[in-house]
C-alpha cells in the first residue's frame, strides 16, 4: 500500500529535499541536482523559448499533477510491461526500469569482458562514477538549456548507461525499456550513451505504460556522445498510453568520422515533446535522423529538431514521416545550422506527413541558418492524403478498406523504413501502425 | 473452415466443369452524377468464354467494366449484376473481388512504398480466403513466394519485378504486365480487362496478349474491351459486342471485330440510328458545357 509519504512532489522545495533524502547519492550528485533545482525555480519564472514551444499548447499539462515514487510498486515485474520489442530480436543485453525504478539489468559475459558497461543510471553512480562525472549532463543536454532539462536535471531518477570502450564493436542489440505503472507518477529516466574511438553499438530503447489508462509524466534526456570513427544505432520508440505526458531532451553530439544513425519513434502520450539536437563537431562526422510518428485520437504530438553543423565536411540528413488521424496534431520545427568553420557541409531536412482526417493537422516549418558560404542544405515538407482511387484499387483486389489503408499507411512509412534497417524495428512499427488503425492484436 | 470449403469448392467445380458458373448482367442502367451513360446493358458471360466489348469513345465501355467492379462513382438506378443469382449490385469492390471478379485497370493506380510481392500476398490471401478479416494471417510466405516465382516465370517476367514498389515509376508496358500478374496469381472466374492494350506499342501488346492466352481456359471467362484488334488476334473471342450510347447494340463472333477493325462504326451508326442520334445528342450537350 502507498501513503502519501512515499511520494514527492516535483514541483516544490520540501518535496525536492524529501527525494534527496531518501536516495543516496554520491556527493556531487547532490550538488549537481540541488544547482539544478535552483536554476529549476528560476527558469519557472522565464518563459519558454518561443521558437520551439509556440506552436504548443502546454496550459493542459499541470506539474503538480505528477509525483515521484519513493519506492518500487509490488508489482513491478518486468514481464509485466508489454513491451513491443524484446522479443522480436536477440538482444546481448538489457536494462529495464519501472517508475524509474531497475527492475532488470543484464549484459553478455563476453562483453562485459571487454570492458563494455551497459547498466542502470544508478548502478553506474556507484561502480563507475569517474565515467559518469565525465559525461552526465556535461557535454550533450546541459541543464540550463530550458527550464524542464533544469528538472530533468534535479530529478532524474533511474536510466540506461551505456559505455563501449575503444575499438569495440557490438554486433548483436541492446535492448533498454522505460515503463510506467502507478497512476499519476512521473518518470525521469536519462539515457546516456558513450561510444570511444572507433566503437559501435545499436541500442534499441522502447518506452511504455504499463496499466492502459494510469496517467504519467515523463521528463526524461538522452545523450549519446560519439566518439571518433564510432558507429552508434540509437532507435528510441515512444508507446505511452494516450494519458501520459512526454517531455524530452535529447541530444546527440559525434566526433570526427563518427556515425549516429537516430531513429525516433512516437505511437503514444497524451502531449509529447521531444527537444531533438544533432551536433556534428568533428570533420567528416555524419548523422541520419529518422522520424517515424502516427497521432490519433487527441494526441499532440510536437518535435523540435537542430541539425548542427560545427564542423567542415560533415553530413546530417533528417527525414520525418508521419501519419495524423482523428483530431491528432503534430508539429515539426526543423532547424539546419551551419556554423562558419563548417564549409563542405551537406545537410538535408525532408518531412513528409499523411494526414487521414479532416480534424487532424500538422504543421511542418523547416528552417535554415547558414553561416558558411561553401554548402549544400535543402530542405522541404511535404503535407498529403490517402488517395480514394488507390484504396478502390486494394479493393478490387479482394483487400478490405481498413488493410488497404494499412498497406498505404506502411507504404508511407517505407522509405524510412528501409533506411533503418533493423527487422526488430520494422516489425515493431508495422504492428503498431496495425494498432493504430483499429485492428490487430 | 467454411473458408477452406469455399475454395475447394470452386476448384473442384473448375476442374471437372460439370458447372459452369455465369456472370449476368440485366438491362443495367448507370449514371454518373446526372448523366446516364449506360442505357439497358444486358450481357451474359460463362466461365470459360472470352467476349470482345468494342465500341466508340464514350459509348459506356469502361463505365461498364468500373460498374462491374463496383466503383462507387457509378450509380445503378436500374437492372441488375449476378454471378450463379447472387446479386452484386450491392456489394462493394472487396466482396466482388473475393467472389472471383477482376478488372485489369486502364489506369493502374500507384502506391508509393508498398512492394509487388507484398500487395499481392495480401490480395491472395483474401481471394482464396473470402471470409479472411484484416490482420489475420497471411497465406504463407514460402507457398506464395514459390508460386509468384513460378507464375512470373510463365509471364516471362524478372524476379526483380516483385520486390519493385507497385507502378511506382513503371513504364505503361510495365504496369499492363503488372495487372497480367495479378490477374494470373488471382486466378479470377471473370476477368474484365479495359483497354489493356491501349498505349502499348506492338511488342508490349504481344507480351501481354500471349500472357492473358496462357491464362484464359475453362476457368476463366474474359471480357475484353478494346479498340484495337491486336490483343484479339491471340485471344479469339467467341462473342464480340458492340457499345453505342450506353447500350450493346450488335452481338456476333470473331468476324465482327475485323470488320469493325477495317470499316469503324459508321456502318454500325448506320444500322442503330437510334442510338446514333442519342450519341450524337451526348456530345453536343459536353462540348455545350
Amino acid at each position: 500500500m502507498q501513503t502519501a509519504a512515499t511520494r514527492f512532489s516535483l514541483t516544490t522545495a520540501e518535496g525536492f529535499e524529501d527525494f534527496l533524502a531518501l536516495r543516496d547519492d554520491p556527493d556531487w550528485i547532490v550538488q549537481q541536482r540541488r544547482e539544478a533545482f535552483a536554476l529549476y525555480q528560476e527558469l519557472c519564472r522565464q518563459e519558454l523559448d518561443p521558437e520551439e514551444y509556440r506552436r504548443l499548447d502546454l496550459r493542459v499539462f499541470r506539474p503538480t499533477d505528477f509525483a515521484l515514487q519513493g519506492s518500487p510498486v509490488q508489482t513491478h515485474a518486468a514481464e509485466g510491461f508489454t513491451t513491443l520489442m524484446a522479443e522480436r530480436a536477440d538482444f546481448a543485453g538489457h536494462v529495464a526500469h519501472g517508475d524509474g525504478f531497475l527492475v532488470r539489468s543484464e549484459l553478455a559475459a563476453d562483453l562485459s569482458a571487454k570492458g563494455v558497461i551497459f547498466c542502470s543510471l544508478n548502478e553506474a553512480a556507484e561502480q563507475h562514477p569517474d565515467l559518469l562525472r565525465e559525461y552526465l549532463m556535461t557535454q550533450a543536454v546541459k541543464p540550463d538549456a530550458d527550464r524542464f532539462t533544469a528538472w530533468h536535471a534535479a530529478f532524474w531518477t533511474g536510466g540506461t548507461f551505456l559505455y563501449v570502450p575503444r575499438g569495440v564493436r557490438i554486433q548483436q542489440p541492446l535492448h533498454s525499456l522505460i515503463g510506467l505503472a502507478s497512476a499519476g507518477t512521473a518518470e525521469c529516466s536519462h539515457t546516456l550513451v558513450v561510444l570511444e574511438e572507433g566503437a559501435e553499438a545499436t541500442l534499441l530503447e522502447e518506452t511504455g505504460s504499463m496499466h492502459p489508462e494510469h496517467a504519467g509524466l515523463h521528463l526524461g534526456a538522452v545523450e549519446l556522445l560519439v566518439g571518433r570513427e564510432a558507429k552508434l544505432r540509437y532507435v528510441q520508440l515512444q508507446d505511452w498510453n494516450d494519458r501520459v505526458f512526454h517531455l524530452a531532451h535529447q541530444c546527440g553530439r559525434v566526433q570526427r568520422d563518427g556515425s549516429l544513425q537516430w531513429t525516433v519513434g512516437a505511437l503514444g502520450s497524451k502531449v509529447s515533446h521531444v527537444h531533438q539536437d544533432v551536433m556534428l563537431d568533428g570533420r567528416g562526422a555524419e548523422a541520419q535522423v529518422n522520424g517515424v510518428a502516427f497521432a490519433s485520437d487527441r494526441q499532440k504530438l510536437s518535435f523540435y529538431t537542430r541539425q548542427a553543423h560545427k564542423a567542415p565536411d560533415t553530413r546530417s540528413d533528417l527525414l520525418y514521416k508521419e501519419v495524423v488521424r482523428d483530431r491528432a496534431r503534430m508539429i515539426w520545427r526543423g532547424m539546419i545550422e551551419v556554423d562558419q568553420v563548417a564549409q563542405q557541409t551537406d545537410g538535408y531536412q525532408r518531412n513528409d506527413s499523411l494526414i487521414l482526417s479532416r480534424e487532424a493537422r500538422v504543421d511542418a516549418i523547416p528552417g535554415l541558418e547558414i553561416k558558411a558560404d561553401d554548402v549544400r542544405c535543402t530542405h522541404g515538407a511535404t503535407a498529403g492524403q490517402v488517395d480514394e482511387e488507390q484504396i478502390l484499387y486494394c479493393m478490387c483486389r479482394g483487400i478490405s478498406r481498413k488493410e488497404a489503408m494499412h498497406l498505404i499507411v506502411e507504404g508511407f512509412f517505407a522509405q524510412v523504413f528501409d533506411r533503418i534497417q533493423v527487422e526488430a524495428v520494422r516489425e515493431t512499427l508495422s504492428h503498431s501502425v496495425q494498432q493504430k488503425l483499429g485492428f490487430g492484436n | 473452415m467454411t473458408a477452406v470449403a469455399f475454395s475447394m469448392f470452386f476448384q473442384f467445380e473448375g476442374k471437372t466443369g460439370t458447372m459452369n458458373s455465369v456472370l449476368k448482367i440485366e438491362n443495367l442502367h448507370v449514371r454518373v452524377g446526372e448523366t446516364p451513360i449506360l442505357n439497358g446493358v444486358t450481357l451474359n458471360i460463362r466461365q470459360g468464354e472470352i467476349h470482345a466489348l468494342m465500341g466508340p469513345n464514350g459509348s459506356g465501355k469502361s463505365t461498364l467494366a468500373y460498374t462491374l467492379i463496383g466503383h462507387p462513382k457509378y450509380e445503378i438506378t436500374e437492372g441488375t449484376i449476378e454471378i450463379d443469382g447472387v446479386g452484386l449490385n450491392e456489394m462493394d469492390p472487396c466482396e466482388r473481388a473475393r467472389l472471383g471478379l477482376f478488372l485489369a485497370f486502364q489506369y493502374p493506380v500507384t502506391i508509393p512504398g508498398v512492394k509487388v510481392a507484398d500487395f499481392l500476398r495480401h490480395a491472395v490471401s483474401n481471394v482464396r480466403n473470402p471470409e479472411r478479416k484484416e490482420g489475420e494471417n497471411l497465406i504463407s510466405m514460402r507457398e506464395f513466394r514459390t508460386e509468384l516465382r513460378q507464375i512470373m516465370g510463365q509471364l516471362n517476367m524478372d524476379e526483380e519485378f516483385a520486390r519493385r514498389y507497385l507502378n511506382e515509376g513503371f513504364s505503361g508496358g510495365e504496369k499492363k504486365r503488372m495487372e497480367i500478374l495479378q490477374m494470373a496469381m488471382l486466378k479470377p472466374r471473370f476477368a474484365i480487362l479495359d483497354e489493356t492494350d491501349s498505349g502499348l506499342d506492338s511488342d508490349a501488346v504481344r507480351v501481354v496478349s500471349e500472357g492473358l492466352s496462357k491464362l484464359a481456359g475453362p476457368e476463366m471467362a474474359v471480357l475484353i474491351i478494346t479498340h484495337h484488334e491486336r490483343l484479339l488476334e491471340y485471344n479469339i473471342p467467341q462473342h464480340t459486342h458492340v457499345m453505342l450510347a450506353g447500350k450493346i447494340v450488335e452481338t456476333g463472333d470473331a468476324s465482327l471485330a475485323h470488320e469493325l477493325h477495317a470499316n469503324g462504326y459508321a456502318e454500325v451508326r448506320k444500322r442503330h440510328p437510334e442510338e446514333a442520334a442519342r450519341e450524337q445528342q451526348t456530345e453536343n450537350a459536353a462540348s455545350a458545357s
